[in-house]
């Protein structure tokens, strides 16, 4: 019987190109797609409901990525900031101490080096600590030179940065050299810890919102049980009775990530003020008050990858029980 | 066209709807299928449309056996089949036009083509001029019409209807027996279930009247070929 009437089929459709027969097929998903849209808007109001959710969902792990990302730009700037001070030792002569700092100017692994005068040191110290009487019954100047050095290497190098201090720790009229160094450690660990946090929370609200959505498309499906009888009494495939379904799940992820990106908009224009301080502080330009493209592309892509993900759950779970009888 | 061995149908519940079934109908040929509430008139056409699987013996639809067709194929199967109900079960949120053309939009009919199909079988039923309308505001004999232009629009070779004139007047009824008349005429295979036996003895068509599950008769001689 198929055979037959394939045959006839191609005859009076009078052998439609490949082009054609491609075209038309593109031309039925996209109105699928127009359609299942036009469906939804029908119920606004529930439309508006079930978005939200999903895009509150998704703008909370959305948000905290921005902040991360904040973060890191700002360590970067931070990290260069590490310092090591080189506090020398009690006999070494101003004289001396020179000739070490510009020994040190001249290694490729310092960028900066600055000498702190014991004298002037002490000065400093009598004039701002406001406890000069303190320091005047001493008989003795009690502070060592200091050498404060900017290494040019970057934090990360972590062993490397220990093989310096080293090497400073070692050299002639040195006594101790200090890496500044416990708080930037401190800092990446709590990062680390946030991060971990946001993909945590991220997977959880992902599951929500894999919920929610295969929840509202149950819940269509049963209110379109008619019609999905009728369709498959008169040879609608499943594939056919599932694709409108899976365009509604595909539009609701996309309206949630739309959703989620007003919300985060809005929320970085308020904090718009705050953020160029920040960035003035650290000498930063490039703290982000908006959403950068990858993060957008990383909403949108997750919001409309759960959104088809939900609906094929509740689509192939509930298809299958609705038969005509 | 269609052909039954001793087909049997038992429900899950243990009831016998059908028993030791066996008959034939030739293609083009046009044939009641008559009797009691609860004869199992309705288990007979829900078999052929794979509704329904036989518990025992074998059911053939053009050559093709029943029991070889895995539910994966079944949609293409009764794209070949024509089905009305009593009920009409048609869409109540779509005009006339689209209800008819569903058929057409579920095989991927090209856009023009079904246009002039849908119009074409909306003219057979005379309803050509009700193609904008919502079913809701139509009578109930306009509803089953249809009903009836969606199950052709596709020319299929075989049709089945169940009840079709339940509840429809007499001469409304009448108008839609001329219609599938018409539609055997041209080479379809045409099944009608029905217990109003006055219309069909007026019909003088081919009768297989069911009693309690069993072929209790299968009256060819009826039959004005
Ligand atoms: N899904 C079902 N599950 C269990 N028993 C059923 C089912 N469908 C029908 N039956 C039983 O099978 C028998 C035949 O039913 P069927 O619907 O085929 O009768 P019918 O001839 O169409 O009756 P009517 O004229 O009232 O429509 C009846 O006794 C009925 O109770
Ligand atoms: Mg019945």
């Amino acid at each position: 019987m198929k055979k037959a009437s394939t045959a006839k089929e191609s005859k009076r459709q009078r052998k439609p190109g490949v082009s054609t027969l491609l075209g038309s097929y593109l031309l039925r998903h996209a109105q699928t797609l127009i359609y299942s849209l036009g469906q939804l808007l029908r119920t606004p109001f529930s439309l508006l409901m079930t978005t939200a959710v999903i895009g509150i969902a998704l703008a909370l792990p959305t948000g905290l990525q921005v902040v991360l990302k904040n973060a890191e730009l700002l360590s970067g700037k931070i990290d260069s900031a590490a310092q090591i001070s080189l506090f020398l030792k009690k006999g070494a002569s101003e004289a001396q101490a020179k000739q070490l700092a510009e020994r040190l100017e001249a290694m490729p692994e310092i960028s900066k080096v600055h000498f702190i005068n014991k004298q002037a040191a002490l000065k400093e110290f009598k004039q701002n600590a406001g406890f000069a009487e303190a320091m005047q019954a001493l008989k003795e100047n009690p502070l060592p030179h200091v050498i404060v050095i900017q290494p040019s290497i970057s934090h990360t190098g972590e062993t490397t940065m220990q093989k310096l201090l080293g090497r400073l720790q070692n050299m002639l009229h040195v006594d101790v050299a200090q890496l500044d160094e416990e708080w930037i450690k401190r800092l990446y660990t709590i990062m680390d810890f946030i991060k971990r946090g946001v993909w945590l929370l991220g997977s959880m609200l992902g599951l929500a919102v894999l919920l929610v959505v295969g929840n509202t498309i149950r819940l269509a499906i049963q209110n379109r049980r008619d019609e999905i009888v009728i369709v498959k009494l008169i040879g609608g495939t499943d594939a056919f009775i599932r694709r409108p379904f899976l365009y509604t799940g595909f539009w609701y992820g996309l309206f949630g990530a739309l959703i989620a990106f007003i919300l985060i908009s809005i929320a970085l224009l308020l904090l718009n003020d705050p953020i160029e301080r920040l960035a003035q502080l650290y000498y930063s330009d490039v703290l982000l008050s908006s959403l950068d493209f990858q993060t957008t592309l990383a909403l949108f892509g997750s919001g409309i990858v759960l959104g088809l993900a939900g609906s094929w759950l509740a689509v192939s779970r509930h298809l299958r029980d609705i038969e005509p009888k | 066209m269609i052909h039954f061995s001793n087909a049997s149908k038992r429900y899950e519940s243990g009831q016998d709807a059908l028993k030791n079934i066996s008959f034939e109908i030739q293609q083009g040929e046009m044939a009641f299928v008559t009797g009691h509430s609860g004869a199992g008139k309705s288990t007979l056409l829900k078999l052929i449309a794979l509704l329904e699987r036989p518990s025992r013996g074998q059911v053939i639809v053009n050559g093709q056996n029943l029991a070889r067709i895995k539910r994966r194929q079944i949609p293409y199967f009764r794209r070949n089949i024509g089905i009305i109900f009593q009920d009409h079960q048609l869409l109540f949120d779509r005009t006339v036009f689209d209800n008819v053309a569903l058929p057409l939009i579920i095989a991927g009919h090209a856009h023009g083509d079904i246009g002039r199909r849908v119009r074409a079988a909306l003219d057979k039923v005379g309803l050509l001029k009700k193609e904008k309308h919502y079913p809701i505001t139509l009578s109930g004999g306009e509803q089953q019409r249809v009903g009836i232009a969606r199950a052709v629009v596709h020319r299929p070779p075989l049709l089945l209807a169940d009840e079709p004139t339940g509840n429809l007047d007499p001469a409304l009824s009448w108008d839609i027996m001329q219609i599938f008349q018409e539609f055997a005429q041209v080479g379809v295979t045409v099944l009608v279930a029905s217990h109003d036996l006055d219309l069909i003895s007026r019909l003088k068509q081919r009768q297989l009247i069911l009693k309690s599950g069993q072929l209790f008769e299968d009256n060819e001689a009826m039959a004005t070929v």
